[in-house]
């Protein structure tokens, strides 16, 4: 079993209360990601641009805003590439930080080549025995939509391993749909939404 | 005999505090070694340890985004180590990010052995970062002038540490 990628993102927005939602990837896309759905793009944090650094950027955000929940929406390929920071998010330990991977099993923006142990790897379980307070296994949708709001009710730092149906890209590059803002605007967007 | 000049971690301590940075997201280096314990005891600056260098422009960066005032600490290995982070998080975003930056190998009396640091400086130039380079205790204000030029330019700035602190 698995969730569809736009029904995953649906969900966290529909339950995230004013939590910041930092997305890449595939919880990224215009057409199947946060930003198809969201209804509060002002604390939306689109990160394009550096592939792997979602769970460093969330939690600097995190330790920033202790009285905000930050909910970091990953990549499992990303995540491999910066398998590290869980250690480092683990250490530091932010209660506000919730950490969302989409495990689809691939590269699905590349043309969906499968990770390294793809399929074998415990997420979870690596991310348990870095230090993170709690971690999950999610694969089908009514579960993600009964116990999301208990999820975020804990303390955290918490990863949630969902188990998402790929949606593999093959267009070339310079004719996908670009997003509506750049990670530069976003940002600033974000910037002045907390600051207000 | 002429006094050995020297570079004491309160010196650059006093220069963060004097620019009122909240966080330090570290990895260490001999060339900042002493520092650590200092900045352990300091209640006005939070110490953030990672695994490796790359993630500290992204921590850095979402410091930034939620309000605060980080500065980075590595060594010149670790900007090696950064290129995608320096580029997506720090260049392309316009992050007013301060890197104290280790120069493993700088010594101005003789030829660099190290490719450390006979590197460094050109990649810095390829990405248009200035840098700012800080020996002793007298130099230390330069890290207030890369402050203050990464406040105006909105971009990044290295600070080239080129000596073993004192202890
Ligand atoms: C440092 C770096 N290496 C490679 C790439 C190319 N790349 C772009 S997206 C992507 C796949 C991302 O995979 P994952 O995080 O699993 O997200 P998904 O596409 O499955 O949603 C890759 C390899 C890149 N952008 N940056
Ligand atoms: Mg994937």
């Amino acid at each position: 079993m698995a969730i569809e990628n736009l029904d995953a993102v649906r969900l966290l927005d529909e339950h995230r209360h004013d939590a910041i939602i930092l997305t890449t990837m595939s919880a990224n896309n215009v057409h199947h990601g946060l930003p198809s759905v969201s209804k509060n793009e002002h604390l939306d944090f689109p990160m394009g641009g550096a592939m792997g650094k979602a769970s460093s950027l969330g939690l600097g955000l995190a330790l920033a805003q202790p009285d905000r929940k930050v909910m970091v929406v990953d990549g499992d390929g990303s995540l491999l590439m910066n398998l590290g920071s869980l250690v480092t998010v683990g250490n530091k330990a932010p209660e506000n930080l919730y950490h969302f991977v989409f495990e689809n099993g691939v590269y699905a923006i590349t043309g969906g080549q499968p990770v390294p142990g793809s399929g074998d790897t415990n997420f979870a379980g690596m991310a348990r025995e870095a230090g993170y307070a709690s971690v999950y296994e999610i694969d089908n949708t009514e579960d993600l939509a009964t116990s999301l709001d208990g999820i975020l009710e804990q303390k955290g730092p918490t990863l949630i391993c969902l188990k998402i149906v790929p949606v593999i890209e093959n267009t070339p590059v310079q004719f996908r749909d670009r997003p509506s803002r750049t990670t530069q605007i976003a940002m600033k967007d974000l910037q002045g939404a907390l600051a207000d | 005999m002429q006094q050995e000049a020297v570079l004491h971690p309160a010196s650059i301590i006093a220069e963060l505090k004097k620019n009122k940075v909240t966080h330090v997201v570290w990895l260490p280096d001999s060339e900042t070694n002493f520092m650590y314990q200092q900045l352990t005891e300091d209640p006005e600056v939070d110490l953030v340890p990672v695994c490796r260098e790359g993630e500290t422009m992204a921590i850095a960066a979402g410091l930034w985004v939620g309000g605060k005032r980080p500065v980075c600490l590595i060594q010149n290995t670790g900007i090696f180590e950064s290129g995608d982070s320096i580029r997506g998080l720090g260049l392309d975003v316009n992050n007013p990010l301060v890197m104290l930056v280790g120069y493993r190998g700088w010594d101005r009396h003789g030829v660099a052995r190290d490719s450390a640091a006979r590197f460094i400086e050109h990649i810095l130039h390829a990405w248009g970062i200035t840098y700012y380079l800080v020996e002793t205790d007298d130099d230390a204000n330069r890290i207030s002038m890369a402050m203050e030029e990464a406040d105006r330019t909105s971009k990044p700035v290295a600070v080239l540490v080129g000596t073993e602190f004192g202890a």
